[in-house]
């Protein structure tokens, strides 16, 4: 993963967009959030291979990131975004890593579903 | 007087702190307000203490809590224009510019109050008021009405100096704060006033002053 470069993030949401796509939106403050620190809420939050379709998307900020992509029917909305993975061309790989590196946000786009790590 | 003010904001309660008393005031004075929000609040995460509101019911509670603080503050017209809230900054342009044209041309305000684009914190907050800044601005020079901007980011002296109008709104301060307990969703009134009255000192000085920053177009 490559610190965030938001003209070519930009770039890959535009030649996304229009067509159905698989997400995957994550969001996730560790399980161990409470045990760590007492007053802190631990809570997580995933979905992964819904389809989507979005007419406009573009992605805001100066670092850490947000994307925002208007659908049909509502909004897929992400903030805290720092990553990007430059080498996956055809799919759009996002997240936002804490100071510690450790994910707290994910936002994923493809033409195929997401597998189990094992790409066919 | 002022014959007729537009306020563009893009959350419920975005009016209750910074220009509630303003409002007020103009209102006494005589003038029509109309007030475009942008969006529901729907993404607020304040549900009320304890929480009676969820993500479902947010948007209805919202509506009714701004319809409320209209009322206490006297405006008359509400336009609620359906943006979703947290997209603002994401929304296409032209859409955004569109509707707030159609209100430029409709009511021909003679002064619009918005938030200073890029020193009002919440990114919902910078893009509206950047919408509000460019379609005024292709209004000719002469037909364009003053533009005064809210704006609380850090920065903010620095870069945009001090504010250009300062309103004394502390015989407005019923209003202000029955425009503020409207949105019991989001404040919690009871807390902020104590067991004081709003002739008290302390609340006369932390709300009873407005300021204003006059766009440079």
């Amino acid at each position: 993963m490559q610190l965030i470069n938001q003209s070519e993030v930009q770039r890959r949401i535009d030649a996304l967009k229009d067509e159905d796509l698989y997400i995957h939106l994550e969001m996730t403050t560790g399980a161990y959030a409470a045990h760590l620190d007492s007053s802190k809420h631990p809570a997580a939050t995933f979905i992964t291979n819904a389809i989507i379709r979005y007419s406009h998307g573009s992605i805001s900020g100066s670092g850490p990131y947000r994307v925002g992509l208007k659908m049909m029917q509502g909004w897929v909305y992400s903030e805290g975004l720092t990553h990007y993975e430059e080498s996956e061309t055809s799919r759009l790989i996002l997240a936002g890593h804490d100071s510690q590196g450790k994910l707290i946000v994910s936002l994923q786009l493809s033409r195929k579903p997401f597998g189990r790590g094992v790409e066919e | 007087m002022e014959r007729h003010i537009l306020v563009v904001l893009p959350h419920p309660d975005d009016e209750a702190f910074g220009i509630s008393g303003t409002l007020a005031m103009h209102i006494r004075n005589g003038a029509q307000v109309t007030y475009a929000c942008l969006t529901l609040g729907e993404m607020g995460r304040n549900m009320g203490i304890p929480p009676f509101a969820n993500r479902v019911t947010l948007p209805e509670i919202r509506r009714k809590e701004l319809e409320a603080s209209c009322r206490s503050i006297g405006i008359q017209d509400l336009r609620l224009l359906g943006f979703h809230d947290k997209t603002i900054e994401f929304e296409e342009q032209e859409l955004l510019d569109e509707r707030i044209d159609a209100l430029l041309k409709e009511l021909n305000p003679s002064l619009i109050f918005t938030f200073y684009p890029g020193y009002s914190v919440h990114p919902d907050h910078d893009a509206c008021g950047a919408a509000v800044i460019r379609t005024v601005g292709r209004l000719p020079k002469e037909d364009r009405p003053p533009v005064h901007c809210m704006a609380f980011a850090k920065n903010l002296h620095q870069a945009i100096g001090e504010p250009h109008v300062i309103n004394d709104v502390k015989d407005y301060l019923k209003q202000k704060m029955a425009s503020i307990q409207a949105h019991r969703s989001q404040f919690q009134a009871a807390e902020l006033l104590g067991s004081k009255k709003l002739k008290d000192k302390e609340i006369q000085e932390r709300f009873g002053t407005e300021r204003f920053w006059i766009y440079p177009f």
